[in-house]
């Protein structure tokens, strides 16, 4: 008993020491990779927002400058596609965490005590994930296309106009993205839900509530830090996305939203600092808005 | 023994309470309604899946969106679209690869934030986050400029840089977890039987660890044989699978591509369900037999 107290007690004494070499080289390839792939880029994309054209070069071709006026070039060529991508990205996100609640509180608290059918659920759940982005996207396009069964029935039944159709569409759009997304949100919430104590919910109704009352005063509280969680999971991928408003998927010509903008920039026009400077513009209306949203909700906690 | 030693003897000999089978408080129409919510939603979620998986049947010609009759002939010649093949050869390829690196750079980062206290703790956790918060088209747009600047020509090599990139915080998550949930006395019983470190890492740490590791490394191929959107900014004219979907949307993807997709989507899926229910069953067998 004695010799093991020793024992620890050396140990901790020489700890600092050889563990601050071991952290070291155990932190070192993998944060020297994210510095030099994923800070650096960042760097190089601010200074690519702020470049001029070069004066005799051809299209693609840019100098080092301080050109601070491609931030208010873009803003007043793309504010449309900016505030419209935020727009798509609420809208996904409010309708992800509605069709997921639901979903997320029967797995993780009325399936409780059948752990294979929550963990089947839950597979299902994800399963989205195992086929191609890509392809699940092409899909709803061809479902929800003029002479498709779905739209066709729906016109039978009066519920669209002969006229209309559906791809193309902001409706399309925002769908696509909800439909993409739902397992980041269901994911979070239930993670919290399986959680949630369900002595709580007696107690609720032990002390006269109404379901409803003890939902909004119990449950959502509780499970608040999935909700942040799946709110931002879902938020920051739509508002970023590209495919699902593209012209070739589920978009049209009056959907386009800022990641279109920056592929086309990027990658047909070359227009490399107006790409960038939107790029920027994104990264930190994303960053304010999280940050906003975390400290609203108070789950500070969540780096 | 020391009281901690002590403390984390007891706490494994009172093993976990096994989870109470209680009948939950019925709340009126949440008995039947949320049953029946659940099964619509799911086959909601199923619907594109079930559309993919219907049509690489499909007996079509150039572009796979009418019905033209059942066919196995995509099934067996998926090779026959050699464009196909070839880019989702390419995808394993890079996936490979950058699991192998991003699992190897992450567990590594785990490990030390669990078991090491060191400086820049705060900034280091806040550069492992980042890459997470940060729009997928932001993060391929900054490492495609900084390639433009470099001069480097884009091609598998930047896709899989790219991929490994984005990979490295996903494995820290999921393997921190899993460090700490292993009991350190282990190890340091390890290296009290003199044990040299890399013997205490390789037969004590490494195995404990492993099904973490595992889960990193499938959740990171997942990542990366489904990204389009870095993907596209840093390939050059290197193709892989999902951007070949990308490029032959507007002129008709071909069936082929969608048998390619339905086979992941079996494999995976059958891998994943198999898993789960291995684990439930042995969870309940060792329930059973405390």
């Amino acid at each position: 008993m004695a010799f093991s107290a020793f024992a620890t007690a050396t140990a901790t004494e020489q700890a600092p020491r050889r563990a601050s070499k071991v952290a070291l080289l155990l932190l070192l390839p993998g944060i020297a990779y994210l510095m030099l792939f994923f800070l650096v880029p960042l760097f190089s994309l601010v200074i690519t927002s702020l470049q001029a054209p070069a004066e005799f070069g051809d299209i693609g071709e840019y100098d080092t400058a301080f050109r601070w006026e491609n931030y208010t070039t873009v803003i007043g060529q793309y504010s449309a596609q900016i505030l419209r991508s935020f727009l798509y990205a609420v809208l996904a996100t409010i309708f992800a965490l509605l069709f997921s609640y639901p979903l997320a509180y029967f797995i993780g608290v009325k399936a409780r005590p059948y752990p294979l059918l929550q963990k089947l659920i839950l597979v299902m759940v994800i399963a989205p994930f195992f086929i191609s982005f890509l392809l699940r996207t092409l899909a709803w396009k061809q479902i929800l296309s003029d002479e498709s069964p779905v739209v066709t029935a729906l016109k039978a039944l009066s519920l669209l106009a002969p006229d209309a159709y559906l791809t193309g569409t902001p409706f399309a759009v925002v769908f696509g993205l909800t439909y993409n997304f739902i397992p980041f949100m269901t994911l979070p919430l239930y993670a919290s839900l399986e959680r949630l104590d369900t002595r709580y919910l007696e107690a609720g109704s032990d002390l006269y509530s109404t379901p409803f009352t003890t939902f909004r005063t119990v449950t959502i509280p509780l499970s608040m830090p999935g909700i942040v969680s799946g709110v931002l999971l879902t938020f920051i991928p739509a508002a970023g996305d590209y495919v699902n408003a593209s012209r070739e998927f589920l978009g049209g010509t009056g959907t386009t939203m800022i990641g279109n903008v920056i592929e086309s920039n990027f990658l047909i026009s070359l227009n490399y600092p107006a790409a960038a400077s939107l790029s920027i513009i994104l990264m930190a209306v994303i960053l304010v808005l999280v940050t906003a949203y975390v400290k609203r909700s108070g789950t500070e906690d969540l780096l | 023994m020391t009281l901690q030693e002590g403390a984390v003897l007891a706490e494994a000999v009172t093993a976990p309470e096994p989870r109470k089978r209680r009948q939950m408080p019925s709340f009126g129409l949440g008995k039947w309604l949320l049953p029946v919510y659940t099964t619509l939603a799911l086959l909601f979620l199923l619907i594109p899946i079930a559309y993919t998986f219907v049509f690489s049947f499909n007996d079509s010609v150039k572009s796979n969106i009418a019905w033209r009759g059942f066919t196995l002939d995509n099934w067996t010649g998926v090779c026959n679209a050699q464009d196909v093949c070839e880019a989702f050869g390419n995808s394993i390829l890079i996936a490979f690869v950058a699991t192998v690196v991003a699992t190897t750079l992450g567990t590594m980062i785990a490990i030390a934030l669990v078991r090491y206290r060191f400086r820049f703790r705060s900034g280091i956790s806040l550069l492992l986050f980042l890459p997470m918060a940060t729009p997928e088209v932001v993060l391929g747009a900054g490492l495609a400029a900084q390639f433009l600047g470099a001069g480097v020509q884009k091609g598998l090599g930047t896709i899989i840089i790219a991929h490994t990139m984005f990979c490295i915080s996903f494995v820290v998550v999921t393997v921190k977890a899993r460090v700490s949930s292993v009991d350190p006395a282990l190890e340091e019983a390890g290296r009290d039987l003199y044990g040299s470190p890399g013997q205490v890492f390789w037969r004590i740490t490494f195995p404990l660890l492993l099904p973490g590791i595992v889960a990193a490394a499938l959740l990171s191929f997942a990542l990366s044989f489904d990204d389009f959107i870095i993907t596209n900014f840093n390939s050059g004219a290197a193709t892989t699978f999902p951007k070949f979907v990308y490029v032959a949307a507007s002129r008709g993807i071909p069936a082929e591509a969608n048998v390619i997709a339905s086979a992941v989507f079996v494999l995976a899926i059958t891998l994943v369900i198999t898993t789960q229910v291995t684990s439930t069953l042995r969870a309940r067998r060792m329930a059973a037999k405390s």
